[in-house]
């Protein structure tokens, strides 16, 4: 159990997808001006990324690896090749599955989350969680437990980004920072924040 | 004194709008501020009438966090002096010994004066290149962007000061001080308008670009060759046991008699300086109330935890008077910028970052000391602290009238 908390710990917190390896900065920059929608955004990360990720492991591990079909009788088939192109896929069809889920029986919610719900699909933060779980060698429990640890993590950190953007909506930023640039200099002096955690050990 | 504003008054023409000087205007506008109240009012409505404008509340804090430089000064001087002592050295090599000499003080670590001169001369080298580095960006901002000189940079640079350590090389003091008020607060357009505290901006910057002047067991002590480690440092690796063997008792970490940086290892002249604040209603209560009680609560619940951690075993008052800790609460949590504005607010921010410290302090071996991250870590999401207070107050009263 320690290793679990442990781990959604550091998903979370220590190697923020946001914030220490800049991931997702896309949507993160995009979407971040107002907390509101920021709040949509993030819930559906954490669930996009705590499905897809197990889902992801489930194929690497049964269908993709060296030797993973051993199952089916191909001991010496290695698939992984297909991994970019497989996860993708996933990816983009559980969007689409959640998009129609929420449609039919969260009418409210989708209508929050809009256009944001399809671009979920082309989020760098969402494939590098899948990235990170195969090369890590994460087991199941350990994927569930990293895909929502690293998918509450990001989304905490966009709206934090947002928080922080409204309240400099009233600020005298110069002419050429004004945007991008000093949402830039903002998350990077959000990372320093976020070093806090790094190191902590359970 | 009425010399001193026909001598202001004859050259505000020049620095006045269409004037010659009209783009050193904001360092004329600084200095007869200084001197005397300006006669303007609010432009603009809602106009909120006070005695005290921004001036008077930045000097106050200022005259607060005096007993902590004070007492820094003689415990600088004090460690230096004893270091000495035990080396065997009997006089300070380079300008500081001159000076010394010259005002009539050895190396004693018996004599109040030689400690706080001794810590002083530290002290000042220190405070002059704060002063000139941030105050050259100060006013190359206020110049340029037209803007007034503000007299938070006052604040930022003595807090600033007193959370170094004492043998810190200058030109890093320089880099720092750059980086916390141009990134930290000038991008963002000066005073008031930032999100994190600049001080503390200024001091993450260093603790991660220079670490080997920043940490470890070396630097407190501004004497060649001598070690000795902080509290923290000690207890991180050896508990409560550690603490005991080096010969530190409680009183001496709550008065400050203990290695540290320049200014924040006194926790008592801390919460002196805090009891000023908040009578003078400078500092908000609930933000020191709250980091202390966030501290505490974690430190009493998992005392008793049987871990081969041995930070868990200490006591809450350990925590208290060690490290940074009242200093980062009193002067750094309650910084009206880079706090939240609710009431409630506060409670949360300061709740927020005493557990946070408490969990640095006890499960990151990667930090000893946690308030200056966790106070940092709290500025970032103040504002959206604030955003849940409102909703949540305006969900209640939408309730009431329903």
């Amino acid at each position: 159990m320690e290793a679990y908390v442990n781990l959604f710990i550091r998903a979370a917190f220590v190697e923020n997808l946001a914030l220490t390896f800049f991931l997702g900065m896309c949507t993160f920059l995009a979407i971040s001006k107002r907390i509101e929608t920021a709040i949509g955004l993030g819930i559906a990360v954490i669930a996009v990324q705590s499905i897809t990720v197990p889902v992801n492991y489930l194929i690497f591990r049964y269908l993709l690896k060296d030797g993973a079909l051993a199952w089916a009788g191909l001991a010496d088939v290695d698939l992984s090749f297909l991994g970019l192109v497989c996860y993708i896929g996933v990816i983009a069809a559980l969007v689409q599955i959640l998009e129609m889920t929420l449609d039919r029986f969260f009418p409210a919610l989708y209508n929050a989350l809009g256009i944001f719900l399809p671009l979920i699909t082309v989020n760098c933060a969402i494939l590098g969680g899948t990235l990170f779980m195969v090369e890590r060698q994460y087991d199941l429990a350990q994927s569930t437990v990293f895909g929502l640890g690293s998918g509450f993590g990001w989304a905490l950190a966009l709206v934090a980004l947002a928080g922080i953007r409204e309240k400099l909506r009233y600020s005298d930023v110069p002419d050429g920072l004004q945007g991008l640039g000093i949402t830039f200099i903002i998350v990077g002096l959000m990372s320093l924040g976020f070093m806090a955690f790094s190191g902590i050990q359970l | 004194m009425r010399r001193l504003r026909r001598f202001l008054d004859r050259f505000e023409p020049l620095f006045a709008r269409g004037g010659r000087f009209e783009k050193y205007g904001a360092i004329f506008e600084m200095v007869d501020t200084l001197f005397y109240s300006p006669p303007d009012v609010t432009r603009g409505s809602p106009h909120v009438r006070d005695a005290l404008d921004l001036k008077r509340v930045m000097i106050l804090v200022v005259v607060a966090v005096l007993p902590c430089a004070v007492i820094g000064m003689w415990n600088t001087g004090f460690q230096a002096n004893t270091a000495l002592q035990a080396a065997g050295v009997d006089s300070i090599d380079g300008w500081r010994g001159a000076t010394m000499l010259f005002l009539g003080a050895g190396p004693n670590p018996g004599s109040t004066y030689s400690n706080v001169l001794h810590g002083f001369l530290y002290f000042l080298p220190i405070y002059v290149v704060t002063m000139a580095a941030g105050g050259f960006w100060e006013i190359l901002f206020a110049s340029v962007r037209n803007h007034e000189i503000n007299e938070g940079f006052f604040v930022t640079s003595m807090l600033y000061v007193l959370i170094l350590p004492a043998s810190i090389p200058l030109w890093q003091v320089a880099l720092g001080i750059s980086f916390g008020v141009v990134i930290g607060k000038e991008v963002f357009g000066g005073t008031g308008k930032n999100f994190l505290n600049p001080a503390l901006v200024g001091r993450a910057f260093l603790y991660f670009a220079y670490p080997v002047q920043m940490s470890g067991d070396a630097v407190w002590t501004p004497v060649d060759g001598f070690t000795g480690a902080t509290a923290l440092g000690i207890s991180a690796i050896d508990g409560m046991a550690g603490i005991a063997s080096a010969g530190i008792t409680w009183t001496q970490a709550f008065a400050g008699q203990i290695q540290g940086s320049l200014g924040e290892t006194s926790a008592a002249a801390c919460l002196a300086g805090g009891l000023l604040l908040v009578y003078a209603g400078i500092a908000s209560w609930r933000i020191i109330a709250g980091v202390f009680a966030g501290l505490i609560l974690p430190a009493v619940l998992f005392a008793g935890i049987d871990s081969a951690n041995p930070m868990f075993a200490m006591p809450w008052y350990w925590h208290i008077a060690l490290g940074g800790f009242a200093f980062g609460a009193v002067f750094m949590a309650t910084d009206p910028v880079s706090a939240p504005d609710t009431l409630a607010g506060h409670w949360i921010f300061g709740l927020l970052i005493g557990a946070l410290t408490w969990v640095i302090r006890v499960v990151n071996p990667a930090f000893p000391e946690g308030i200056m991250l966790a106070i940092l870590f709290g500025n970032i999401f103040a504002p959206l602290i604030d955003h849940f207070v409102i909703r949540a107050n305006i969900k209640r009263r939408i309730k009431r009238r329903a």
